[in-house]
């Protein structure tokens, strides 16, 4: 991770507002995920660094809180919902026609990175079951046809970031 | 913190005085009463994550941890009912249905604390369905091994790596049944930056989950050497 780095530097700020003090070590992760999207390794090393605090105990926290991503999540992230309402009006199918159509498994990312596939426990749309989430947009009464068709027009505006 | 003040309670019908700030349970060990513990361990934190140190303490209809309850005046505790037999029994079968618990080929064999409470307690079968979870050994270290199938997560190693070692190289990750014991980032034990390779995480580990290898397990477990190491270490 080089130094001069603008996001190791917006970290820096942060750990700076917490005075390095390891109480706050929750709050500093939050942040250094909104920095950087994911908490990968080196990062936490640096964060267990920078509050002199055990690396077993950061990585521990971090891993504890499903919140907290140590992948690197795809461009574009459909998140399907896994709520009993949802669960019963068929999102298992959209699912599987998602993992079949892009190829990726469930909680990874296609190869090229360009979308990731996520699960969430309920998001208060039952009434419009089965809820996919695509980026910000919800999509209501979903059917596998309708959610690929949505993903595969974001994805046409993606431009290629492999790069 | 203690005081200098005494309480008075009662553990078992039996009379007990003892300073104040002193758990359940070292209030009945004190007075040779034993409740039987399998995360606790003399000069560690407590850590109740065990639950067969439940005791009934008249009045409530709750269960105690004695290991984390503090002794009260007035105190009426029962710590060998019917119905805390029953708990115990169904806390081991928990634990040994968790994960890999098979003694005959286990290096902790005969020198185990969750057989030994099995034994003690009369469990000879568990009623629930095991979960044989295949995690790998992880021998990367030179003499330290860790076999986290037989891993209990008492978290006695992590407390004494953490408390009496003073570099924390142990920890939890994830949480429910996914939950392990990890070295630093989740790294091999070999490629752990902070191990100091002293031992204490093999010596007291109730089973078979850490050890060393080549040395006879009756050499390696020492559960005393956590109440040996503090009782000296505020020494002037």
């Amino acid at each position: 991770m080089a130094t001069n780095d603008i996001r190791r530097t917006q970290l820096e700020r942060v750990l700076k507002k917490h005075n390095y003090q390891e109480s706050a070590l929750l709050e500093i992760l939050h942040s250094a995920q909104e920095i950087y999207g994911y908490l990968d390794r080196n990062l936490l090393m640096d964060i267990a660094g920078s509050l002199n605090l055990p690396p077993s105990h950061v990585y521990g926290v971090t891993t504890f809180y499903s919140f907290f991503k140590m992948k690197k999540p795809g461009q574009h992230i459909v998140t399907a919902c896994l709520g009993t309402a949802c669960y019963v009006k068929g999102v298992e199918q959209i699912v599987a026609a998602i993992e079949k159509e892009f190829n990726l498994k469930r909680g990874g990312s296609t190869a090229d990175g360009k979308l990731s596939l996520l699960f969430t426990r309920c998001i208060g749309a039952c009434a419009m079951a089965p809820a996919v989430v695509l980026d910000d947009q919800v999509i209501g009464k979903a059917t596998k046809e309708i959610v690929i068709e949505k993903i595969k027009n974001v994805l046409e505006g993606t431009k290629d970031e492999s790069v | 913190m203690t005081t200098n003040s005494t309480i008075t309670l009662k553990i078992d019908g039996v009379q007990i005085s003892v300073p104040e700030g002193t758990t359940i349970l070292k209030a009945a060990k004190n007075n040779g009463i034993l409740i039987p513990t399998l995360c606790d361990l003399e000069g560690l934190t407590p850590y109740g994550g065990c639950r067969l140190c439940l005791v009934e303490v008249t009045g409530s209809p709750k269960l105690f941890p004695a290991c984390t309850t503090p002794a009260n005046s007035g105190m009426e505790v029962t710590t060998n009912s019917e119905r805390l037999k029953n708990y115990r029994k169904m806390a081991i079968q928990m634990l040994m249905s968790e994960r890999v618990h098979i003694c005959a080929v286990c290096v902790a064999n005969d020198h185990c604390e969750l057989q030994a409470l099995a034994n003690q307690l009369g469990v000879d079968h568990v009623a629930f369905e095991r979960n044989f979870t295949r995690e790998p050994i992880d021998s990367s270290h030179g003499f330290l091994v860790i076999d986290r199938n037989r891993c209990i997560l008492c978290t006695r190693c992590i407390r004494v790596c953490d408390k009496i070692e003073g570099v924390h190289t142990l920890d939890l990750k994830k949480r429910s049944k996914n939950t392990e014991v990890i070295m630093d980032l989740d790294e091999f034990w070999g490629d752990s930056c902070s191990c100091t390779g002293c031992r204490k995480c093999a010596k007291v580990c109730p089973v078979g989950a850490i050890y060393i290898e080549g040395e006879a397990i009756t050499q390696t477990k020492n559960r005393d050497v956590a109440e040996f190491i503090t009782a000296r270490r505020n020494r002037k």
